[in-house]
């Protein structure tokens, strides 16, 4: 589909300046079973390109979904206008930066291919994981899902830099509801946090064959639960709520554009200034946090950033102490300060910004049972079912699916709609046990919305559970 | 752009087979961004992209999928041949769908909007210079959006509109900020030119040492973005049929008869007075309004057709999602001029941030205070306030601790553009409410 562009791209990028085109073909295939009734196959197929031109100290972008040279080139052209326009007008003199021209290949490794199960199969797998979760007759709503992504992309930049990425990308789901009058509960795998690149072994490693009746036995627990009670007390969070909690209190208030004000607009500021690097205790010593777009099992992994950066793997915060942020490239330029590679763009629809890529923890040493054991008064929580923080990044509130109360180290009582809030800094110096690789999932998430035009991106998180000292936790109405 | 879509489904109605009936839908937009911050061009482009969506149906039978068209009629043709192979192949082995239902009675309409906006360099110069000296945030975006639907039953409906959306903050210093926007069909330099210097006037009112309160329940005004919100988040799943029959949705106590609203609250889905198409995917007519809550009394669910084919109702224009596109609230009886006196002491928030159901069951609901939030005593402005968390339940906010809303309301265009540009509006009048929880 993108072949032939690299071998013309000479006749559709000019010389002078800064020039890239980025092509893209993405196949998604949904596969979705909702109370034993298949829904329609969702399959949907994009294709186009976004050509950049940074010129004059200005810059630009067009996009079009035809691949044709003679649309490019109109492209390439309004792009030019565009950059033209900013030139002198710009939050910085694009013509300081310094792009890459790299050269690369990178392509997901899939142990079982998408494609070397048929669709029948996919579909009957499906259906077989949808009824084992119809246990009882208070299951009011089951379903099961598999949502697959293929994308291929081409970037080209006019001095000849050419990369080529295939990435592969599984999201299995499922999902029940348990139900009597007007109460409700729900379990899901993961609250489809359980996103990966691969193939079919994604499936085995997350247990979508097996799970199902114990997350229906679960919501029909909670039904019957109390209330999750109102107090300070220790906070064991499962790495299916770990993912979240360091999605929206480290991940999004280190990248730089939020830093440099560009999202102040909307998805907002950061409670980090760029005085705060390389000095401010983000946590406890217990908390390293990586950029690491290597993990070939990881959602947001790749081979090149979207404007032609080599992935790497880079420490943000070391034993509590902010590192670096997550700039890319243009970034890195305007702050002054060392980023990542994390330019990255939904689609060819939009330009690249800086976003996650996937943004892990660090095992520490305490199994599950040594951090359950240390915990006089506390609760467990597990999957992430509210989320909600400030535009700074600081004031959270995150609610979970389960709870479960752990006094004089043990597990004891299920609770219901299990709630805690905190500010990012207090909450991150609390933490005082870190989960070791026993405890660790690799995890991400489908749809993190940033960005003015919007953009929801694929990220990931690879996280172990954690333990936090003196957290205010309660339940609801 | 019309002649894009109708050529191309010309092209599918003629190469189906007798027993193949199909439904097309178009998205399509040209549309021209530039993204500031600082009063400066952060990033500024044009994208062009459209859309078909093609459902073949066999009988019970049926197969779809959704691919980026061209714009070329060989490239776009050659690759209708490739996806009705595809297609066909699948409805050999798939199941037959109880679910299935679309328009089979024919109902044509189209409106075609006419382009009154200024070159997109020209607005946006106007944008950057009204804005100068300020600290200026956010985006403007404009061009043409096109929806279509088209079935092999000899139905046609079009829609297009020309828009413009710029959103954008004036800064004072950290947080400190007034929101504000300009959005419609017709540009009007002297229009921008009036609300920038409102926005601008409003900055004064930060200017104030900031004030951090504690925790409480306090007496607040939601101005009607801040209602927008949580209209919202009702929006999310509250309204459908579907999540009310699986017990998942935020407002199953009130059709369970375990919950009311304030006899003020009346929201509805009003097509007929938004800006979106009135027709959907399947070729079915929108009403023009659909009364959700009325005197405080869940009265309708948004039905999809695939909801009306499970659950044997019937259909009311309602997206797969079952969510509102045209939401209007009814306006209540405290003029705007006495807000502040009626308020009297506490706060007065213009805008909400990031919520989400903290218990859905309940319709509990969390979220921020965002940009200016004032305190008020006595019917005067006091200082800013710095961010504040509410967690509180619908049933106590627009139900026994409502105080009434206002007369006047605000109809604002959608400026979301997740996807691409979308066309959708709410109409929602402010809300004076007591005992509000602060909660960090």
């Amino acid at each position: 589909m993108l072949t032939g562009l690299k071998e013309r791209v000479h006749e559709i990028l000019p010389r002078d300046g800064f020039w890239s085109l980025r092509a893209e073909h993405e196949r998604n295939e949904v596969v979705r079973v909702r109370q034993n009734v298949l829904q329609p196959i969702q399959t949907t197929e994009d294709r186009g390109a976004m050509v950049t031109c940074m010129r004059g100290g200005g810059i630009g972008y067009a996009a079009v979904s035809s691949l044709s040279v003679e649309s490019l080139r109109k492209a390439a052209a309004r792009a030019g206008e565009w950059a033209r326009f900013t030139a002198g007008r710009a939050v910085f003199d694009f013509s300081k930066i310094v792009m890459p021209h790299p050269r690369g290949n990178y392509e997901t490794p899939a142990e079982k291919p998408w494609e070397s199960a048929s669709l029948q199969e996919k579909i009957a797998l499906a259906v077989r994981q949808c009824a084992r979760l119809k246990t009882d007759p208070r299951i009011v709503d089951f379903e099961a899902m598999l949502w697959y992504t293929k994308t291929t992309s081409l970037y080209l930049t006019n001095e000849g830099g050419e990369v080529q990425q295939t990435l592969h990308r599984l999201l299995p789901f499922l999902k029940v509801t348990a139900s009597e009058g007007a109460r409700a509960q729900t379990r899901s795998l993961g609250a489809q946090s359980h996103c990966r690149q691969g193939g079919l072994e994604v499936l085995d490693s997350v247990g979508f064959a097996t799970v199902g009746p114990t997350l229906a036995a679960e919501a029909l627990e909670l039904l019957g639960a109390p209330n999750c009670p109102s107090d300070k007390m220790d906070l064991l969070l499962e790495a299916d709520q770990m993912h979240l909690q360091i999605h929206e209190s480290i991940g999004h208030p280190l990248e730089m554009d939020r830093i440099l004000g560009d999202e102040r607009n909307y998805a907002g500021t950061s409670f980090v200034k760029p005085e705060f690097f390389g000095t401010f205790r983000y946590g406890s010593d217990l908390l390293n946090i990586v950029f690491d777009p290597t993990d070939p099992r990881a959602f947001a992994s790749c081979g090149f950033d979207d404007d032609g950066t080599p992935a790497a793997k880079q420490y943000l915060i070391e034993r509590g102490i902010l590192k670096r942020g997550l700039g890319g490239t243009i970034s890195q330029a305007r702050s002054g300060l060392p980023g990542v590679s994390n330019s990255r763009a939904n689609s060819w629809r939009r330009p690249p910004i800086d976003r996650m890529g996937n943004i892990n923890l660090e095992p520490g040493r305490s199994t599950m049972e040594q951090m359950i054991a240390a915990v006089e008064r506390g609760i467990y929580m597990k999957a992430n079912n509210s989320w909600s923080i400030d535009d700074s990044r600081n004031k959270f509130q995150f609610g979970c699916e389960y709870g479960r109360l752990i006094e004089n180290g043990k597990l004891t009582a299920v609770v219901r709609n299990p709630n805690y809030r905190g500010i990012s800094q207090n909450f991150w110096n609390s933490l005082k046990m870190v989960g070791d690789a026993s405890t660790v999932q690799c995890l991400g998430a489908a749809n993190c919305g940033k960005g003015e035009p919007n953009q929801f991106m694929r990220v990931g998180h690879v996280t172990p559970a954690a333990l936090f000292a003196n957290v205010d936790v309660f339940g609801g109405d | 752009m019309q002649a894009l879509f109708y050529d191309i489904a010309d092209y599918i109605i003629r190469n189906l087979r007798k027993d193949e009936t199909a439904l097309l839908s178009f998205e399509g937009e040209r549309s021209e961004f530039v993204r500031f911050n600082h009063a400066k061009v952060r990033q500024a482009g044009s994208v062009a992209q459209h859309d078909l969506g093609l459902d073949l149906v066999r009988g019970r039978r049926h197969a779809e999928t959704s691919f980026a068209l061209s714009g070329e009629a060989a490239s776009d043709r050659a690759r209708v041949d490739a996806v009705l192979a595809d297609l066909r192949g699948r409805l050999e082995f798939l199941p037959e769908d109880p679910h299935l239902l679309y328009a089979t009675e024919v109902h044509s309409t189209e409106r075609v909007g006419t382009d009154e906006l200024a070159p997109a360099e020209e607005a946006a110069a106007a944008v950057l210079a009204e804005a100068d000296g300020r600290d200026a945030v956010g985006i403007y975006a404009q061009g043409p959006i096109y929806r279509g639907f088209a079935n092999s039953l000899g139905q046609r409906n079009w829609f297009s509109t020309h828009t413009f959306n710029l959103e954008w903050c004036f800064y004072l210093r950290d947080d400190k900020a007034v929101k504000s926007d300009y959005a419609g069909f017709r540009w009007d330099r002297a229009e921008l030119k009036s609300r920038m210097t409102q926005a601008a006037g409003q900055l004064a009112l930060l200017d104030r040492p900031p004030m951090t309160i504690p925790p409480g329940k306090y007496r607040v005004y939601l101005a009607p973005n801040a209602v927008v919100e949580i209209a919202s988040i009702l929006n999310w799943g509250g309204f459908g049929l579907k999540d009310h029959k699986a017990k998942i949705s935020s407002l199953v106590r009130m059709t369970e008869g375990e919950a009311t609203m304030n006899r003020a609250i009346t929201m509805r889905e009003n097509t007929r007075e938004g800006i979106a198409p009135n027709f959907d995917q399947v070729g079915f007519v929108k009403p023009d309004a659909v009364v959700l809550i009325e005197n405080g009394r869940f009265k309708q669910h948004l039905v999809s057709p695939r909801s009306a084919k499970e659950y044997n109702v019937p259909a009311n224009g309602a997206p797969v999602y079952e969510a509102c596109t045209s939401f209007d609230m009814s306006a209540g009886d405290i003029p705007a001029v006495e807000v502040l006196s009626r308020l009297d002491t506490g706060l007065y928030i213009n805008n909400l941030w990031y919520l989400n159901y903290s218990d859905r069951p309940a319709c509990r609901i969390t979220g921020m205070t965002r940009f200016a939030t004032f305190w008020v005593e006595k019917g005067q402005f006091a200082a800013p306030l710095n961010v504040m968390r509410f967690d509180e339940s619908i049933y106590r906010m627009l139900g026994t601790n409502l105080i009434g809303l206002t007369q006047e309301r605000t109809m604002s265009l959608s400026s979301e553009t997740y996807g691409g540009r979308q066309v959708a509006s709410n109409r929602v009048p402010g809300a004076l409410v007591e005992e509000f929880a602060l909660t960090l």
